[in-house]
């Protein structure tokens, strides 16, 4: 086991993603991931061997997205935990299928005086009921995070110099993204945006039954100048607005799916009038009108702060400027 | 400089047993002592905000079955949401069997209160309020149950919606009753639902009184099995201030009831009065769509007895003078643009006159009109079946106290 581990570390190394460092000793405890509850601080569960500094222990595995989801310039650190004994199934090129007692964290820092700040860590625990979502945020020693099921405001300065007010979600919150049919299920490690280097490497971990297929569609977002434009801004969409802009999601009603499989144009906006969004049409027609992101509510709701305009509705409090010019090229030079 | 601005909960498992009460007061914290409270929450619950003003600024959500939410009194308790930072709605609703009553939001930034696929919801004397009047930087919607099974609006107040300020939509099993509906684009609107029933309101001061839509490209269609009776229906004369680019937006000022698409409405012992554009509209959806599912076309549509006066008078129309001169002065009561099936597609009881657009095909705008009195419309049925339309009775046993 502690070899498999070292491996998949290893492998991580090699993506060039992650600072590869001997995997420490300390376990997680299972039976708090698994056992009814909402336990009061990220420490109990033991993801971490050293939390502070972000070292995570024995069977918790660092990963990182093809694309992520924008959350102010937050600096994420991700990680995945497998019980002992059990593996996540390949789904395609869809969600892992991960087994009960596994874990998802993710860690939000800024940089603050030159160091990186811990925000909050947020956990997905795999329980014999279903998903659960908790948010924990650090004190200002960086010591230990707590549970703050009610959210909460900080004032910090994004990467780009933003004076915000950065929220953490609260409990509710964190199923109006995570929210499907009714349950709450993850979002991220979709095969399609995981590389096929962290996949080989979960798979001789032993914490992956086999590579899925159609792993590691999308384009990685740093690269996306040299990526195809239409992947790459759909590839976006699908990342920041596809978990509630589907079937069965927090948005179905507006009948806007973003979803990186909708081939159908009209379901993702072109040419698609809006349904209940008010002012945040902005007074435009349609959610996507080619070759005019001018005149394109997507790019419209993108490109503001203002609450019930501003898309996605929670989640961020800046603009992302990258993703808006990306959505607004692809918008550009779509043939009307 | 990054800075705890807010105390974080700590909280620890151990459900209660027996349903228990949690009393939220205003002042220091209510955001976070009031999310805490609809978060910790247990089925059966009640949360009971006292009275006075609570500055929120951000949005709550609520998101545990069979919780009630208790102010004390659409006046006496408000949600203020005039610094809200965050959030598309005042307070989302995501779980079943929730009610929520005697309580006002006044201000939110987007929404009022959004339930979305919360079945067997019971709104009872809630008011939701854009102080500054009608405007299009307010929220679109005040009350807005969507995708939802069982929906109670009762003894509501909305007003300032820059959509609409009750909106149903893709819903079934619903009624909106005894509500006030002011200055709002529309004042009730129901899309995309089934089994509504529409009675007892005030709707005033709107751009369009009461509603009835079912528009394409939607995940639910088919609306139809709606009754709007009883309802007071009068000075509808604000000018649309709907931002552009939604549906509502094209609402003629001056519309007093207004059906597009559905199948079997009946519109019957209303009072309408001081609707200039149109006291009663029957149309058909006037856009082009490309979706095969969806009929555009009024079915069925019933416009029973009522009491109307004063419309038609000053109609925001193409062609108004021409068209008050060729009627007398006043247009008829009854708008219908003349698509549809002619035998089935409206129903007209006798004493209600009509005129018509003549249109020949859907979508193409009103160039092709040909106005002229409604003549030999077929006549209401003898009985316009009811059985299902309307809220689950089991909600009614959540009213009163």
């Amino acid at each position: 086991m502690k070899h498999l581990a070292w491996v998949a570390c290893a492998a991580l190394a090699l993506t060039g993603a992650i600072v590869a460092r001997a995997t420490p000793p300390g376990s997680v405890n299972e039976a708090v991931i698994t056992d009814p509850g909402l336990p009061r601080t990220l420490s109990a569960y033991g993801f971490f061997a050293d939390a502070p500094a972000q070292l995570p222990g024995k069977g918790v595995t660092p990963y990182r997205l093809n694309t992520p989801l924008f959350s102010d310039g937050a600096e994420k650190l991700r990680f995945v935990y497998v019980p002992a004994g059990a593996k996540a199934r390949a789904q395609g090129e869809n969600l892992l299928d991960l087994p009960v007692g596994s874990a998802l964290i993710k860690t939000f820092a800024f940089e603050q005086d030159g160091k990186r700040r811990l925000i909050e860590t947020r956990v997905l625990l795999n329980r014999a009921d279903g998903w659960l979502a908790l948010p924990y945020l650090w004190n200002e020693e960086q010591t230990e995070a707590k549970l703050a099921v009610a959210g909460a405001r900080f004032d910090l300065v994004t990467p780009r110099g933003e004076a915000i007010s950065y929220r953490v979600p609260n409990k509710n919150q964190c199923k109006e993204c995570h929210g499907l049919d009714g349950e709450v299920v993850p979002i991220g490690p979709k095969a399609r945006n995981l590389s096929h280097e962290w996949l080989a490497a979960m798979v001789d971990a032993g914490h992956l039954d086999a590579m899925p297929a159609d792993a590691d569609q999308l384009p990685v977002w740093e690269e996306r100048g040299s990526a195809n434009l239409t992947a790459a801004a759909r590839g976006y969409l699908d990342v920041n607005c596809a978990h509630c802009h589907r079937p069965g999601a927090t948005a179905s009603n507006s009948g806007l799916d973003l979803r990186w499989e909708q081939q159908d144009p009209h379901a993702i906006g072109i040419g698609k009038r809006p349904v209940a969004a008010g002012r945040g049409a902005g007074g435009h027609l349609f959610d996507v009108v080619p070759g005019a992101p001018d005149k394109s509510i997507l790019a419209y709701r993108m490109s503001t702060t203002e609450p019930g305009v501003a898309m996605p509705e929670i989640g961020k409090e800046t603009v992302d400027q990258d993703g808006l010019a990306l959505v607004r090229k692809w918008i550009e030079e779509m043939a009307p | 400089m990054i800075r705890l601005t807010i105390a974080a909960a700590l909280l620890a498992s151990a459900a209660p047993v027996l349903a228990e009460t949690h009393s939220i007061e205003p002042g220091n914290g209510a955001q976070e002592r009031l999310q805490e409270a609809l978060i910790l929450a247990q089925p059966g619950d009640e949360i009971v905000l006292g009275a006075g003003r609570y500055t929120l600024t951000d949005g709550l959500s609520l998101d545990v079955d069979g919780v009630t939410v208790r102010g004390a009194g659409m006046d006496g308790t408000v949600l203020d949401f005039t610094t809200q930072q965050g959030a598309g709605e005042g307070l989302l609703v995501t779980s079943d069997n929730v009610t929520l009553r005697d309580f006002a939001l006044e201000n939110p930034k987007g929404d009022g209160i959004k339930s979305k696929g919360a079945d067997n919801i019971v709104y009872h004397r809630i008011r939701v309020t854009w102080t500054n009047g009608p405007a299009p930087t307010n929220g679109a919607y005040g009350i807005y149950p969507v995708e939802s099974d069982g929906i109670l609006v009762d003894g509501a107040k909305v007003s300032g919606a820059s959509d609409a300020g009750i909106y149903v939509g893709q819903s079934n099993r619903i009624t909106v009753r005894n509500s006030i509906a002011e200055a709002n684009v529309a004042g009730i609107e129901i899309e995309n639902s089934r089994n509504a029933l529409v009675e007892h309101n005030v709707a005033t001061r709107n751009t369009g009184g009461i509603l009835v839509f079912d528009l394409p490209g939607l995940p639910v269609m088919g609306g139809g099995n709606v009754i709007v009776a009883n309802n007071l229906v009068m000075a509808n004369d604000t000018p649309n201030f709907a931002p552009p680019g939604n549906i509502v937006a094209g609402v003629r000022r001056g519309t007093g009831i207004m059906i597009m698409a559905n199948d079997r409405v009946l519109v019957e012992n209303n009072i309408l009065s001081g609707n200039p554009t149109a006291p009663i509209m029957v149309i058909a959806y006037t856009q082009a769509f490309d979706d095969p599912r969806y009929d555009p076309f009024p079915r069925n549509v019933t416009v029973g007895a009522n009491l109307i006066a004063e419309g038609g008078y000053d109609p925001q129309l193409e062609g108004a003078d021409m068209l008050l001169a060729a009627f007398g002065g006043e247009l008829p009561p009854l708008l219908w643009d003349g698509l549809g099936n002619p035998s089935s597609a409206l129903r007209v009881a006798p004493g209600i006159s009509g005129w018509t657009l003549n249109l020949t095909e859907q979508g193409k705008g009103l160039g092709g009109a040909q106005p002229g009195p409604i003549q030999n419309a077929p006549q209401p049925e003898d009985r316009f079946y009811r059985e299902g339309i309307g809220a689950p009775a089991a909600l009614e046993e959540r009213l009163g106290g």
